[in-house]
């Protein structure tokens, strides 16, 4: 199914058009490798009936969405305070030797963006990492070399 | 051990119950039959003498909001339910365990909503970053439309995108009809100009989830269990410095001793406890001394702070309070949605500052500076982010003030180094500083 058809799907969700804008980026975002290049904003934006500008700003409010190219592989590190009192720090560390990238940067072979988030909603299971949006709990920096070799396999 | 009555997680057994079938055997659905067989004006009746309070942080009372919602014929617009699934405040992960082991019952205290506020479309919002609780939310809903129980109540998962704010209520309404997160001002109240303008209820996850308890149970059942400002059962979120982190349901109005040390399992590694923030960053601080503090709403308010999420940070001695203050503050800044003056400059004025004093390069001036920041905040937006910052940066001061003062006499961190947030990265930090720094003394 194309973008733009499930686009017009989601918009039978909402009363008002408008409201498919999340989640219009969001499919969009996927299908542009995940960031938001401005033809897919013009593409969200004639699919929902608005303007490039106006996606532009509701994208750049949302920290999930990218408006530079990211990695094929995000990795986030939670470090608000409970998962910074669980060794978060060390974990960012152990990433940054492990993928050999600055906290905050993408690989240059493009495999990989690294960053540090607020609250991942994990507190009690920290600390918590998310791979592409998906969460692993109780992670420690001695982990961390072998979830970068499960990443490097997969 | 404190006597732990499962009410929102009624039936689980430790598990999860995320398939209909098991759902049914365990008496679901029986509460929304109930429900729709009464009229909604009883069915608000019965959640008001059941004392059931929000559990997303005002605490306000659920079914007195429900009452708010104009009836029908006194507003011919279509009701709106919608559930605050974006749980961010640091320190609380309840809501999510809640959508992942209980989802029917959340989703059937949704049709029971609906049926008190006379609502026909209900919409869950839930934060982008919750991934698994979609999918088994998803999946729930399909089950129940299978199972023919909607009752012609339509009910849209929205996903967020990545924004604290928009987990308050008026944010979350601009969000969900396509806008940045920016809140609205109030009144009008959602019960009268909520999502597009018309007749809206905003409950919480857990809030809803326990209507269903309440309706299963009955009102007056449900109001024996907690104290009396504080009734039922509240599903604690305990992190930090403590043995055992992790979710417990447990009756209002236990003390921080018995969560901490009974259920939680003490400080580990032979430390001394520190700091408690009782109910989510945005809280005041207590100190080890308040640890037989009661967790109910009175109780906190007595001691100067509040219940909020219910998310109990315990922090131990090796926690620098100029360091905690300034993740905290990191994180408010990083999530000001920009549109007040005093939340968007001021949380980062107080990054700032704290930073200073951090740093060994405050004197005694930054500290009055920093105070009178907070106040400059305090009372001052629209909606209660910036506040949040100034009341947990003014706590932190109030409490530990001796060590504020140490940074600025000693010139350097007392801690030298050692603290248990030492060097800390925060996304705020990670990503460079743009726009003005405050121009040093």
């Amino acid at each position: 199914m194309s973008v733009q058809t499930q686009i017009r799907k989601l918009l039978r969700q909402y009363p008002e058009p408008t409201s498919a804008v999340l989640p219009a980026l969001r499919l969009t975002q996927e299908e542009h490798g995940g960031w938001l290049p401005p033809e897919a904003l013009r593409e969200v934006a004639d699919a929902l009936d608005l303007t490039p500008a106006y996606c532009l700003s509701i994208a750049s409010f949302y920290d999930q969405f990218h408006l530079e190219p990211v990695g094929r592989t995000i990795v986030e590190v939670c470090t608000n305070v409970s998962c910074a009192l669980s060794g978060a720090q060390q974990v960012v560390e152990a990433f940054e030797r492990e993928l050999g990238v600055r906290a905050g940067s993408t690989s240059e072979d493009g495999a990989f963006t690294l960053g540090t988030v607020e609250c991942l909603g994990g507190c009690g299971w920290a600390t918590v990492v998310a791979i592409d949006n998906r969460h692993r709990l109780r992670v420690q920096a001695e982990d961390v070399p072998g979830i970068v070799e499960e990443l490097r396999d997969a | 051990m404190p006597e732990r009555p499962e009410i929102v997680f009624a039936g689980t057994d430790g598990g999860a119950l995320t398939r209909i079938e098991d759902y049914e055997a365990a008496d679901g659905f029986a509460p929304l039959r109930r429900a729709r067989a009464m009229a909604p004006d009883d069915v608000i009746a019965e959640l008001e003498a059941s004392g059931l309070r929000g559990r997303g942080g005002a605490f306000f009372p659920t079914g007195r909001k429900w009452a708010f919602v104009p009836k029908p014929d006194q507003l011919a617009k279509p009701h709106y339910l919608v559930v605050n699934a974006d749980e961010s405040e640091p320190g609380t992960f309840k809501d999510r365990e809640i959508m992942l082991r209980v989802p029917f019952r959340l989703l059937e205290g949704c049709l029971i909503a609906a049926h008190a506020i006379q609502s026909k479309h209900v919409f869950i919002y839930i934060r982008g970053e919750y991934e698994r609780e979609f999918e088994v939310l998803r999946d729930s809903l399909e089950a129940i439309r299978r199972a023919d129980l909607l009752g012609g109540v339509t009910v849209v998962l929205h996903r967020g995108a990545g924004a604290y704010i928009c987990g308050e209520e008026t944010a979350l309404l601009e969000s969900l009809e396509g806008r940045r997160g920016q809140p609205r001002t109030k009144p009008p109240f959602p019960a009268i100009a909520g999502l597009y303008a018309a007749p809206t209820a905003v409950n919480n996850v857990e809030s809803i989830t326990t209507v269903t308890s309440v309706l299963e149970l009955g009102a007056s059942e449900y109001a024996k269990l907690g104290v009396e400002s504080s009734t039922g059962t509240r599903v604690f979120s305990l992190s930090g410095d403590v043995a055992n982190p992790g979710n417990y349901e447990l009756p209002h109005g236990i003390t921080l001793r018995e969560l901490i040390y009974d259920v939680g399992g003490g400080v580990p590694g032979g430390r001394e406890l520190k700091a408690i923030i009782p109910g989510g960053s945005s809280t005041s601080v207590l100190t080890a001394v308040e640890i037989d503090t009661r967790l109910d709403f009175t109780s906190l308010v007595r001691a100067g702070s509040s219940i909020g999420s219910a998310g109990v940070i315990v922090l131990d001695d090796r926690c620098c309070m100029v360091q905690l203050g300034i993740r905290v503050s990191q994180f408010y800044e990083h999530e000001s949605c920009g549109k007040c003056t005093p939340c968007r400059v001021g949380t980062r004025w107080l990054t700032q500052i704290l930073q200073k004093i951090e740093e060994g390069r405050a004197s005694q001036p930054d500290l009055d500076l920093l105070l009178s920041v907070c106040d400059r905040i305090l009372g001052k937006c629209l909606c209660p982010l910036g506040d949040s910052d100034a009341i947990a940066v003014l706590s932190y001061v109030d409490r530990f003030r001796d060590e504020f003062q140490a940074h600025i006499d000693l010139g350097r961190c007392p801690f030298g180094g050692e603290s248990s947030l030492e060097g800390i990265l925060a996304p705020s930090a990670m990503h460079g500083r743009h726009g003005h720094e405050v121009v040093s003394a």
